[in-house]
């Protein structure tokens, strides 16, 4: 090994030496060498948050919608630490490229948040990808939390994501050969997450979710740039259960199985005079999510387990816009709104049990609104100020304040538009 | 379904018509190197810019645009050096085209064929946004041009034999050119020698160290990162005691900077053209090296 080192040293110093020197250059006498020189790039986000917060934070729903066992709850009040975010990633060889993303959580386990491989080498614009990664589905859901511009999820994204959706699974795009940006892709996945279900996806052999994604989009002159996208996630819950109060207050356990299938519409539109972020720039962005559900609801599933239709048509949207009025400063607002709809439970038509012992699903369209204000002391660092007035409770408005830290260090990241 | 396949079949047909007679389809990160893909291939290509001079090659949103016309390129043409760090991994990863990948023909980085200045002893952020390779605005260097040149006109005959006599023909023309540009311009930045000046970024390290010119502080206290005000006064009583012939800025800066220290240390704050396009003169790499010179000589004299 030693000798290797030695011969590796002189060669890069022959070579160092071959190149011609000009004025007061100095020559590169290369890079990193031996076993260290391939490994992966490496990053570390770090973040902390302190919440203040007017409602308990353990008591947290959002009423009208079925919960969804994500992490959608407002973090614990006082001060706390996030999820410490380790990122691997570099080309495996000529053909593919593997990333993987653990999330070391504060209560001291470690989430394999993403961990996929994709194709390099595919043509025709083609790219598929294999692993556990962030569905396509919308357009803030493949966003890192660290790359979010505010610091929780819209409320849309909560109730009809579980927060944000990561799956077991494939991916195949097709972009196509065009001067405006469009591409189409489908996934397949396992189904471990909610709007499938079970928790952990159905043991069966075929898929258990299924999503199309399109997106377009392109420059508007020479300071805007924007991207439009429209998908459909297709899931077959089996058993998807979730947690509610019956008529007496006693906790009961309900499951549905059946269809649900969310469409959901997004829109991103950058301004940046002559496309230099720089000094200024604005970003405006929304989604809006439509879903429909039917099929069987169980009730009380530890014991009766009395079953019966349901169906449900809901949808909800957010609508944010953030503007960086100097360098390292932006503020940014946040609108969500979320419609119930309608909701037909079964049990409830035949008279067998009544709107009481579904109090989750009780008709209700919870809003939020949200003001945050940041400094960047530089690419690689972020500090926080949100206020929020959460609606997502029928019966409280928390009034939330977050300060929060975001951080990285290691290789450069590159964020996405 | 049927309105997205009419639009995709619409779209694909739409993109077969387009340049048919054009052999190469190039992507450059940056003006200078379209310009010298320009100056290079000609006809025989048809060259996207992917950046202006208005726009700092750090900070470039991976735009849809910009990974529409990567999908179908047959040469990136980008300086490297973590340049791009923030934004072309993505148009790689994005794009679908394994034409352009990393180590494939199709991907050119200038950067690779020069040495680099300023290479840091310390890697460590603290230091600022600094780039382990060295500092990667290689190109206000005319012969680093003339070695890129060479090195660009090699890659073309690779990729399009068919086109190889022409390709070989203009790299003569064009470096014939540039060996007679670059002695008159030696001669006209003769009077720049030692001259002092405080640069913005350190974007303008070739240039300064091509002409013999010395840096005599930035206004960025640390690479990348904002000018602050207790920096800017630093400056201000560095420059009592040592004055400054100018305080230069990149056509994508802000000047505000810049003018806060030419009002308070009384010396001429300049606008320079950094890349082609900055400048109504600095239309192609000539006219790049050309108005850097001549609006430094005005300035200085």
């Amino acid at each position: 090994m030693k000798r290797v080192e030695v011969m590796a040293l002189a060669v890069a110093a022959a070579l160092s030496l071959a190149r011609p020197a000009a004025g007061q250059v100095q020559t590169q006498t290369g890079g990193p060498r031996g076993e260290n020189a391939f490994n992966p790039g490496i990053s570390l986000i770090l973040n902390g948050i302190y919440a203040n917060l007017s409602q308990d934070p353990a008591g947290f729903k959002i009423n009208g919608f079925v919960p969804t066992l994500g992490e959608v709850g407002p973090p614990n009040r006082g001060l706390s630490l996030g999820e410490s975010e380790l990122t691997f990633s570099g080309n495996i060889d000529p053909h593919f490229r593997g990333t993987a993303i653990v999330a070391l959580t504060p209560e001291n386990t470690a989430e394999i948040e993403e961990a996929y491989v994709q194709t390099l080498g595919l043509s025709y614009g083609l790219i598929a990808k294999a692993g556990r990664f962030f569905s396509g589905v919308g357009y803030l859901n493949e966003i890192h939390a660290h790359a979010w511009d505010f610091t929780d999820a819209p409320l849309a994204n909560k109730v009809f994501l579980g927060g944000q959706l990561g799956d077991d699974g494939i991916q195949l795009k097709w972009v196509a050969p065009a001067d405006l940006y469009l591409d189409i892709g489908v996934e397949a996945g396992r189904g471990r997450q909610f709007p499938s279900g079970p928790d952990g996806g159905r043991n069966k052999n075929g898929s258990g979710s299924g999503n199309f994604f399109t997106h377009v989009g392109g420059d508007l002159g020479t300071s805007i740039a924007w991207q439009a996208g429209l998908s459909y996630l297709s899931t077959s819950p089996q058993d998807r259960t979730y947690d509610d109060a019956d008529s007496t207050g006693a906790t009961v356990t309900n499951g549905f199985s059946g269809r649900s299938r969310l469409w959901v519409l997004s829109g991103v539109l950058k301004w940046a005079p002559n496309q230099n972020p720089t000094y200024t720039n604005f970003k405006l962005q929304g989604e809006f999510f439509r879903r429909k559900e039917g099929g069987t609801l169980a009730f009380d599933t530890a014991t009766t387990a009395q079953p019966g239709d349901y169906s449900s048509r809901q949808s909800g949207l957010y609508l944010q816009g953030v503007y960086q009025f100097m360098p390292q400063w932006r503020v940014g607002y946040r609108y969500d709104r979320l419609d119930a709809g309608t909701t037909a439970i079964g049990l409830v038509d035949s008279g067998a049990l009544t709107t009481v012992d579904f109090p989750i699903l009780a008709a209700y369209n919870p809003t939020r609104n949200t003001l945050m204000v940041d400094w960047s002391g530089s690419e690689f660092s972020r500090i926080r100020l949100q206020l929020a007035q959460d609606k997502s409770r029928s019966d409280v408005t928390d009034k939330q304040v977050f300060v929060q830290y975001i951080m990285s260090l290691g290789a450069h990241g590159a964020h996405k538009f | 379904m049927r309105a997205i396949v009419k639009l995709v079949t619409a779209l694909g047909f739409a993109s077969l018509a387009l340049p048919s007679a054009a052999a190469i389809a190039i992507f450059a990160c940056e003006p200078e190197w379209g310009a010298l893909a320009q100056e290079l291939a000609g006809d025989n290509a048809s060259i996207y810019s992917a950046t202006t001079a208005l726009q700092d090659p750090h900070r470039i949103e991976a735009r849809p645009s910009l990974i529409a016309r990567v999908r179908s390129a047959d040469l990136l043409v980008c300086t490297g050096a973590e340049l791009e760090i923030g934004w072309l991994p993505l148009l790689l990863t994005q794009s679908g085209n394994s034409k352009i990948q990393l180590g494939a023909p199709g991907y050119f980085e200038a950067s690779q064929f020069l040495a680099k200045l300023e290479i840091p002893r310390v890697l460590d952020r603290s230091l600022g946004d600094v780039h382990a390779s060295g500092n990667p605005h290689v190109h206000l260097d005319p012969r680093n041009i003339a070695k890129v040149a060479d090195a660009l006109a090699e890659r073309l005959v690779q990729l399009d034999p068919g086109n190889a006599d022409a390709y070989k023909a203009r790299a003569n023309s064009f470096r014939e050119r540039w060996r007679a540009a670059t002695s008159r311009w030696e001669k006209e930045a003769a009077r720049l020698k030692g001259v002092p000046v405080v640069v913005y970024h350190k974007d303008m390290s070739y240039f300064i160290n091509w002409a013999g010119m010395r840096e005599a502080g930035s206004l960025e206290p640390k690479p990348g990162l904002p000018a602050t005000p207790t920096h800017l006064a630093d400056l201000v009583e560095r420059m009592k005691r040592e004055p400054a012939k100018a305080v230069i800025y990149s056509a994508y800066n802000s000047p505000r900077a810049a003018e806060f220290l030419s009002e308070r240390a009384k010396i001429p704050s300049l606008m320079l053209p950094y890349t082609v396009g900055g400048t109504d003169r600095a239309k192609d790499l000539f006219g790049l090296f050309d108005d850097m010179i001549g609006r430094l000589l005005a300035a200085v004299k």
